[in-house]
């Protein structure tokens, strides 16, 4: 549904684009081409890795790992798994559902959900290209500790204080 | 072709690997091998948009623009048009750095554009709906009230521990992405 959006609106920006001045157009195609091929080979070896690791860690894995144990050992243990892993938010959260149905905590899900979306390990070769090797690994490591804190406070609301 | 080589060696590796892996144990290497075709399938929908977009934007928008409304003393407004452009986009993470990259040439505020990547790695406004149908709208609105706060202190937090030089630097080099 948002896919259809994007590109409603990318080709309404294009027509009006090409209607006012065809040289312009040209060139931010041009540039959009140039900066797609730049990534390209990133995205790739990104896109393989994702397939590993995927086909390795299914939801019946991760259900194994988070779901027997409690507390904090299994609040760090979601927090690697999301982090290594990186899930479309449309199959994320219909797997977090289930896990959550197979016995895993909310504050593991939470965790798992969180860096599942903010830390991702396996993009770091792209995130490098763009912000340096420094900010990135920083970013990835505050977002990582940051997801503790998210598991902890839903922790606290969905079960109440 | 040695250049293209070199540049492609990441990529190379990891068909490798996979190749291997298929070797060893043939169920998983084929699983790999789909979900990564998968995974191609739905890059290749979204990023042809967010390139063209991008082009656009950068051939259209002066930076004078961008930098008045995103830019070094733009103060909250920046910091709310970050979150909105962020939490309103579609696609996967690796969908926003090359935005970031162009955000850089258009001089916006560094600190702006970690809150850009932060809002679009977590408060997008589809999935948000999307969660609270399969988690429930406690857990959803909870995380989302946390990390709105989170991804603007993580930014600051960020950028305080990079040097100006080093800021400086990373925008140079966007100039060439």
């Amino acid at each position: 549904m948002s896919n259809y959006i994007l590109y409603a609106i990318t080709i309404l920006l294009l027509v009006i684009s090409y209607y006012k001045d065809k040289k312009k157009t040209k060139m931010a195609l041009k540039k959009a081409w140039k900066s797609f091929e730049n990534i390209l080979p990133e995205f790739l070896g990104v896109i393989m890795l994702v397939g590993v690791l995927l086909s390795i860690l299914n939801p019946q894995v991760i259900s194994k790992i988070i779901g027997n144990s409690s507390g904090w050992v299994g609040v760090i243990l979601a927090a690697i798994v999301g982090a290594i892993t990186l899930i479309p938010g449309f199959v994320a959260f219909p797997t977090a559902a289930m896990l959550l149905k197979n016995g895993a905590g909310y504050m593991q899900i939470a965790a798992f959900v969180s860096t599942l979306m903010m830390v991702g390990v396996v993009t770091m070769p792209v995130e490098i290209k763009y912000f340096g090797k420094k900010i990135t690994i920083m970013r990835n490591i505050l977002a990582f500790i940051f997801s503790f804190i998210v598991a902890y406070i839903i922790g606290k609301v969905v079960y109440g204080v | 072709m040695k250049k293209l080589l070199e540049r492609y060696r990441f990529f190379i590796i990891t068909i490798i690997a996979v190749l291997i892996l298929t070797a060893i144990n043939a169920k998983i290497g084929f699983k790999a091998f789909s979900i990564a075709g998968y995974s191609f399938k739905e890059m290749s929908l979204v990023i042809p948009p967010v390139f063209v977009l991008l082009g656009l934007l950068d051939i259209w928008v002066p930076r004078e623009t961008m930098i008045k409304y995103m830019g070094e003393g733009s103060g909250i407004k920046g910091i709310i048009l970050s979150i909105l452009l962020g939490s309103a986009a579609a696609g996967p993470l690796y969908g926003a750095f090359p935005i970031a990259a162009v955000f850089m040439k258009k001089g916006v505020k560094f600190s702006n554009i970690l809150i850009f990547i932060g809002a679009w790695s977590t408060t997008k406004i589809p999935m948000f709906l999307f969660e609270m149908s399969s988690l429930g709208s406690k857990f959803a609105i909870t995380r989302l009230l946390i990390d709105i706060p989170g991804i603007i202190i993580i930014a600051y937090i960020l950028s305080s521990m990079v040097s100006k030089e080093e800021v400086k630097k990373l925008y140079e080099n966007a100039e060439n992405l």
